[in-house]
């Protein structure tokens, strides 16, 4: 197992696609970041809190859980979903920032924009991952990117982050290889 | 979870994840769109050998709003009231690819049968069976109850510790009486039997459950948290369970005096359909201490996540 | 026409000399029987074998008088897709019942001479078994009026045994004149105890159990009540009474008081009683239906030691079969029955003999020589003593098996005992001194159906002097 990221790496990471998304956006108006639990919902949090300080206006960060919309739920174990808190006044005519851990296949934003789909009509999507590690199954690319990470298909790539694994880091491992925690 | 037949083996964290799961359900009800996609191309069957309506709608909604396909299959008219048996019901259902079948059935047991019998393959849901268990039932009633309590953000993973549950009225027939016993006990709730000794269950003796035939002390001794009146039927009135409707109402039913007796906080609960004036009375019914409206909301949410759990992972053998 | 081939049995014990309860078949000595024109013909150790005999290895087995089986259900006529009288005798002869008494509940009813005669001459020439049969007590099993008990005892069948059974007579007035009608023609009533009124639509022993699987209750009031009437008009009127499957321990209770006081009753226990609970339930299986239902494990506890203290007096296995229809459904619509006499033995020798409550001895009395007093069977031996009539059955009472499908030799396969390991086999049985099972094998019709003539036609030159059953 191997470290890619170490905490310093993933802050001056989410800082900079913090200030990528206020560039594009001009700003922070009707900005909607919105994280993929668990650990994109995180994201979004310390995201929307970082555009929050540069901004000095207070943009909060919501989740949205994809479970529902899975394409692969027949081939495990039943998935208990996560809450799922959008704004209030729906999301029409917003700019949705998807935001997630690491984009891999790709069916998890799918599944995103198909549940974004049945919550509203933004008027653009743009999804910020952390790590891209490629092998992508679906046309789908991420407009924010922390870090690329070109990786075997076996392999594991695991982000921990200390809200929920008292750690900030990336690491990976080879198929099969024990973690260390 | 490969069937929902009783809450008699429910265990507490299947329960609570049945309920936890409920919530995210009655949330999508709160969007512009309140489908999802989830169960898209599974067929659910409602196998109902009882009339009922009320049930068998909120299980058509609760399977369409997953995007299942829904077959209703109720007993008048069908090939079932003439003798088609059981198993050769169970056999087509099978053949014509049923994922999931809701059964309701006079005759207890029938839902474990068809179940554990090996004639199909899907997954079971009891919707109620004689007078044995209508789980999904007492789920909502437990839904509801802790919303109440907690509030919709704060249920999450909340059980029902220590509160007090008094279920009033014919509990010896009731098999929402039974399925509510059971899970409430595993919930941590304390429940309370009151009805005439002639409407008492036979073995409530040995349960854990305090019988009480006067639901004045009740109110006054349990203090509870919520009041659950279950209808009566008339039938019961012919076989000499109790002389009439009126020595009824005067000993066992909700009226506005036993209403204003109740704690502040208590819920006035009914499964539905209500017999008002009987039971209970119209102004407890319309008090907005009375959750019948939610329970049929709640129904919903309830069922969508059990025909979730039940039928959206990979189908294991294991019960 | 041709004899039977005479049988010579070597090394058997014999269940009369094993008198003592929990003992080893071993403290009693080996005999050998010489089996000929239907009679045990000579008795000792160290036989010669004669020509034409056919030599039967006992060792190890345990010789009892042929099993009588006072409460069968053959089904026939009327209800031939679950049993006829030909296939329920091959199964009697399979559990080693040589004598059954066949239930009047068929359709027609069994309520007058023709169909009582009709029945017991398919027993005869089936040849298995000698089927006697029972009358009913009410025409049509009405409970209303009295059947024809005369006409039925004077038939050919010469009928002694009358019973409602499937239904109880609960009407007290019927009952006491049933009991008073039946003593002109030497008649037993075998009452099936069950106040229709407490138990409308009941589907299981009544309890916390019932309510909690929500399955209407049958109280162990609605057996005890009936019961303690019947006994009480028996000893008003001096007649004899038998009640059927007794269930219940406060049924045993009623039965001891009512003994203690002289009265004529006796009581039969079902297999299935001395085994089974009510927690089998649970799963809804409609194998374990029956009527009277299975009780909580306090009750076949008492039904055991009833057996011991003698209270009870014979075993009978209510053998009901039903066809897989009957069971394959929810709990309400199904049947209420199982078959019992090809597992009747197995679990009589665990619970009783193995459970320290009998000897074999005393199970010879339990299944053979009681239930023939009972109902007053002529031809059966009394003992298996030279010129007794060579009803008999050799079991092994070792090993352990698995009672599968394979064990039934009826037409239904209604059994609760399906993939259970029981003890001992039923290992070979002789009627009328010809084999209807050969080490473990139902011998083929044709051979018994020809044995069974033969044998007739022997015993109707030998004169009936030596009367098995007296009362």
């Amino acid at each position: 197992m191997r470290t890619l990221l170490q905490a310093s790496e993933i802050s001056r990471a989410l800082i900079r696609i913090s200030h990528e998304i206020i560039e594009a956006n001009k700003g922070s108006g009707g900005l909607v970041i919105v994280g993929i639990p668990t650990r994109g919902a995180i994201l979004a949090r310390r995201i929307a809190e970082n555009i929050s300080r540069i901004e000095g206006t207070e943009v909060p960060a919501f989740t949205l859980d994809v479970t529902m919309y899975r394409d692969d739920l027949a081939k495990h174990p039943t998935r208990v979903p996560q809450p799922t808190v959008m704004p209030p006044d729906g999301i029409d005519g917003a700019t949705v920032v998807l935001v997630d851990d690491v984009l891999f296949s790709g069916r998890t934003v799918r599944a995103a924009l198909d549940a974004l789909n049945d919550h509203g009509r933004p008027r653009a999507v743009r999804l910020a991952a952390l790590i891209d590690r490629g092998h992508r199954e679906l046309p789908i690319r991420a407009d924010y990117i922390g870090k690329n990470l070109p990786s075997a298909k076996n392999e594991r790539i695991s982000v921990r982050l200390v809200e929920q694994d008292d750690v900030d880091e990336v690491t990976i491992s080879a198929e099969g290889e024990r973690e260390e925690r | 979870m490969r069937h929902l037949l009783d809450t008699r083996t429910l265990a507490r964290e299947d329960a609570l994840r049945i309920l936890d799961t409920a919530e995210d359900m009655a949330a999508t009800q709160q969007r512009e769109v309140r489908k999802l996609p989830t169960l898209r191309g599974k067929t659910v069957v409602n196998l109902f050998y009882e009339d009922s309506t009320r049930t068998r709608i909120s299980f058509e909604a609760a399977a369409k709003r997953l995007s299942a396909d829904v077959i209703n299959f109720s007993a008048k008219g069908s090939s079932v009231s003439k003798g088609e048996s059981l198993k050769d019901t169970a056999q087509t259902l099978q053949a014509i690819g049923a994922d999931g079948v809701v059964i309701r059935h006079p005759a207890s047991g029938a839902p474990e049968r068809l179940a554990r019998s090996g004639w199909i393959e899907a997954g079971v849901l009891n919707a109620g069976d004689g007078t044995h268990e209508h789980p999904t039932q007492a789920l909502l009633d437990a839904f509801t109850m802790r919303r109440r309590l907690f509030g919709e953000a704060a249920s999450r993973g909340r059980d029902l510790d220590g509160m007090s549950v008094v279920i009033v009225g014919d509990l010896a027939h009731s098999r929402v009486a039974r399925s509510n016993l059971w899970l409430l006990n595993t919930l941590g709730a304390n429940v309370t039997f009151v009805a005439p000794e002639t409407l008492q269950p036979y073995g409530a003796r040995d349960w854990p459950v305090t019988v009480r035939h006067s639901l004045d002390e009740a109110i006054r001794e349990d203090q509870p948290d919520v009041i659950m009146m279950l209808r009566i039927q008339s039938e019961r009135m012919h076989a000499a369970f109790f002389p009439n409707e009126r020595e009824y109402a005067r000993n066992w039913g909700l009226d506005d005096a036993r209403l204003a007796q109740l704690p502040e906080r208590a819920l006035v609960m009914h499964p539905g359909p209500m017999n008002r004036g009987l039971e209970i009375s119209s102004a407890a019914a319309d008090s907005d201490r009375s959750t019948v409206l939610e329970q049929v909301a709640n129904g919903v949410s309830v069922r969508m996540a059990a025909l979730y759990l039940l039928l959206s992972g990979e189908r294991t053998e294991h019960a | 026409m041709t004899q039977n081939p005479g049988l010579l049995i070597r090394g058997a014990r014999l269940a009369a000399d094993l008198t003592e309860r929990d003992a080893d078949i071993s403290v009693a000595d080996a005999v050998d029987l010489r089996i000929a024109d239907g009679r045990i013909v000579e008795r000792g150790t160290g036989l010669q074998a004669r020509e034409g005999e056919r030599v039967i290895d006992a060792a190890g087995l345990v010789a009892f008088t042929g099993f009588v089986d006072l409460h069968t259900h053959l089904r026939e006529p009327g209800f031939e897709q679950s049993e006829t009288v030909l296939t329920g005798t091959r199964a009697a002869a399979a559990g080693g019942f040589t004598s059954v008494f066949a239930m009047a509940n068929t359709l027609p009813v069994a309520d007058t001479a023709g169909v009582v005669e009709q029945v017991q001459a398919l027993g005869d020439a089936a040849g298995y078994a000698t089927v006697r049969p029972i009358g009913a007590v009410t025409e049509d099993l009405a409970g209303e009026r009295l059947s024809e008990i005369g006409a039925m005892a004077q038939s050919r069948a010469a009928v002694r045994v009358f019973s409602d059974d499937g239904k109880c007579v609960h009407d007290s007035l019927l009952m006491r004149r049933a009991l008073e009608y039946v003593k002109t023609f030497d008649g037993v009533i075998a009452q099936h105890a069950q106040d229709p009124r407490l138990t409308e639509a009941a589907q299981m022993n009544e309890g916390a159990l019932s309510s909690e699987l929500g399955l209407k209750g049958w109280p162990a009031v609605a057996e005890e009540s009936i019961i303690a009437r019947d006994v009480l008009l028996a000893e008003h009127i001096g007649s004899r009474l038998h009640i059927c499957h007794l269930s219940t321990a406060g049924s045993v209770e009623v039965v001891r008081w009512a003994k203690a006081r002289g009265v004529q009753v006796t009581a039969e226990v079902t297999p299935h009683h001395l085994l089974l609970t009510e927690d089998l339930v649970r799963s809804f299986d409609p194998r374990y239906k029956v009527n009277p239902p299975l009780r909580r494990d306090t009750d076949v506890q008492a039904l055991r030691q009833a057996v011991a203290d003698g209270v009870i007096d014979i075993v009978a296995t209510d053998h009901a079969p039903h066809p897989t229809e009957a069971k394959e459904c929810e709990w309400d619509a199904a049947a209420f029955g199982m078959v019992g006499l090809e597992s009747a033995f197995p679990i009589a020798l665990q619970t009783l003999v193995q459970g320290g409550y009998a000897s074999f001895a005393e199970l010879e009395g339990l299944l053979s020589q009681t239930p023939a007093q009972i109902g007053g069977l002529l031809g059966h031996p009394s003992s298996l003593s030279v010129n007794q009539p060579a009803d008999l059955v050799l079991v092994d009472p070792s090993g352990i098996s698995v009672f599968d499908a394979q064990r039934l030799q009826g037409r239904s396969i209604n059994s609760p005992y399906l993939g259970m390991e029981l003890p001992g086999l039923v290992h070979t049985t002789v009627r009328r001194g010809y084999l209807t099972l050969d080490a473990g094998a139902v011998v083929d019709v044709e051979i018994v159906a020809a044995a069974a003539q033969a044998a007739n036609a022997v015993q109707g030159a030998v004169s009936a002097s030596v009367r098995g059953g007296t009362r």
